[in-house]
């Protein structure tokens, strides 16, 4: 069993003779909820399914018999999607923006839900804090970068567009050209995915080891007001993971668009 | 709700897990199908509707407050045609006035003069019949008194009409020489 089960079934605390049981990758692993052949059904991939169906059933109800004067549920969605295509789409594209508003606005939502779960009682994970949904995602959009700059500038236009800056001194060219590549094409989507889940990772972490440390130096003793301090800054990090969340999904899709507009920009 | 996976040594997180990948990547194609075919072109057009219904209205009222606006503009000009109209037919009355007030002024004078023109007439024409009369009385009557005085008729005509022009001649000689003396 994990030091967490451990910790909560056997009483793990400080005086007990117990070594502290830090969180560490084994908070991210999950025993399988069911398995069907090899394939195991975890947590994660509940809570990914579960925010599918909050984000389609959030915006059905909002969206689904939309009215010319909104109600509450249908403002907020308003809102939600105005944000998305005024404050991202619209000013880091412009107006050909508008085409990516439904790919930017899923991203965002289903993004933002997965974040959310991290500090939902029960919940308490985020999703995103596993590699391979950011990862997913990511390649979408890396998918959709590429496609949208060979559609534009054709085969040769879309390579220079990638890789080439005009106005360089001749001995600068092979350098640039090699870290413009380097830039574009592996290392933007590598650290699309890896700022989301790491930003995340880290929240949970942080969340975890304040939460564990609280139970853990809660006992009859002077470690209880350590516990206090302990459980107080666990609040604070919820709370502060609230902002985060927000903050990776907005980011997230605002990169997005930023290389859907560099596929889209004439020349570089 | 705590299920952790036994092994405590875990793998390398930077490898994605295919099976959540799957899932991850379905759950998203879900959740953008029906958001980018159904719902978020639902709300794109009611938005649309609105910002239309909210444009229309805007423009309807410009519409209105321009045609508010040509309007006066139309009303102030004719109102200022029709002063400009009423001035200039003022003008012309008064120039009118004048000019009938001038004419009758000069029509006056004319009767005027006219009528004393008559009148010296008249008093030319009266005084010179009178003169006559009296120079043919006086001589009458001077000749019946000289008749008697010198007893001798003096009947002869001739010298009758001479004796009385030298005698009112030598009058008017004195009369003019005495009007001479007193101015």
């Amino acid at each position: 069993m994990s030091a967490h089960t451990l910790l909560a079934e056997a009483g793990c605390h400080i005086q007990h003779g117990c070594a502290f049981p830090a969180p560490g990758l084994n908070s991210f692993d999950f025993k399988p909820i069911f398995s069907i052949g090899s394939f195991d059904f975890t947590k994660p991939m509940l809570l990914a399914i579960l925010c599918m169906l909050l984000v389609v059933g959030f915006f059905w109800a909002a969206f689904s018999k939309p009215k010319m004067v909104p109600g509450k549920l249908q403002l907020v969605g308003e809102i939600g999607y105005t944000f998305v295509a005024r404050s991202i789409a619209r000013e880091v594209i412009g107006k050909k923006g508008d085409k990516y508003v439904p790919f930017l606005a899923s991203i965002f939502f289903f993004v933002w839900f997965m974040n959310i779960m991290s500090i939902i009682p029960f919940a308490q994970f985020p999703a995103t804090s596993r590699f391979a949904f950011p990862v997913g995602l990511a390649a979408l959009v890396f998918i959709t970068y590429m496609y949208l700059t060979f559609k534009t500038h054709g085969f040769r236009g879309g390579i220079k567009n990638l890789v080439w800056i005009p106005g360089l001194p001749k001995p600068l060219v092979p350098l640039i050209v090699l870290l413009e590549f380097i830039q574009n094409v592996i290392t933007r989507p590598f650290t699309l995915a890896v700022r989301l889940w790491a930003n995340m990772f880290a929240g949970h972490m942080l969340i975890v080891m304040f939460s564990v440390a609280t139970w853990y130096l809660l006992t009859p003793s002077a470690f209880t007001a350590v516990a206090g301090g302990s459980f107080a800054l666990a609040i604070f990090m919820t709370a502060f993971e609230l902002l985060i969340q927000f903050l990776q999904a907005y980011i997230f899709t605002l990169l997005a668009s930023i290389y859907i507009q560099g596929a889209l920009e004439e020349g570089h | 709700m705590m299920i952790f996976l036994a092994e405590e040594g875990s793998q390398n997180p930077l490898i994605p897990d295919t099976a959540e990948l799957i899932v991850g990547l379905l759950c998203f194609f879900i959740v953008f199908g029906i958001l980018g075919k159904k719902l978020l072109p639902n709300i794109q057009k009611t938005l649309a509707e609105r910002h239309d219904a909210i444009e229309g209205g805007l423009e309807r009222a410009e519409k209105a407050q321009a045609d508010a606006n040509r309007t006066l503009e139309e009303y102030k000009a004719q109102l200022a045609g029709a002063r400009h109209e009423a001035a200039r037919i003022t003008e012309q009355a008064r120039e009118q006035g004048a000019q009938i007030i001038a004419e009758m002024r000069e029509e006056g004078a004319r009767q005027r003069d006219a009528v004393v023109a008559a009148g010296h007439a008249q008093i030319e024409a009266d005084r010179r019949q009178v003169t006559v009369s009296l120079r043919q009385e006086v001589g009458k009557i001077a000749t019946d008194l000289a008749g008697r005085v010198v007893g001798e008729s003096l009947e002869d005509s001739a010298r009758q009409s001479r004796v009385v022009d030298r005698f009112l001649d030598g009058l008017e000689q004195s009369a003019a020489s005495s009007a001479e003396a007193t101015r």
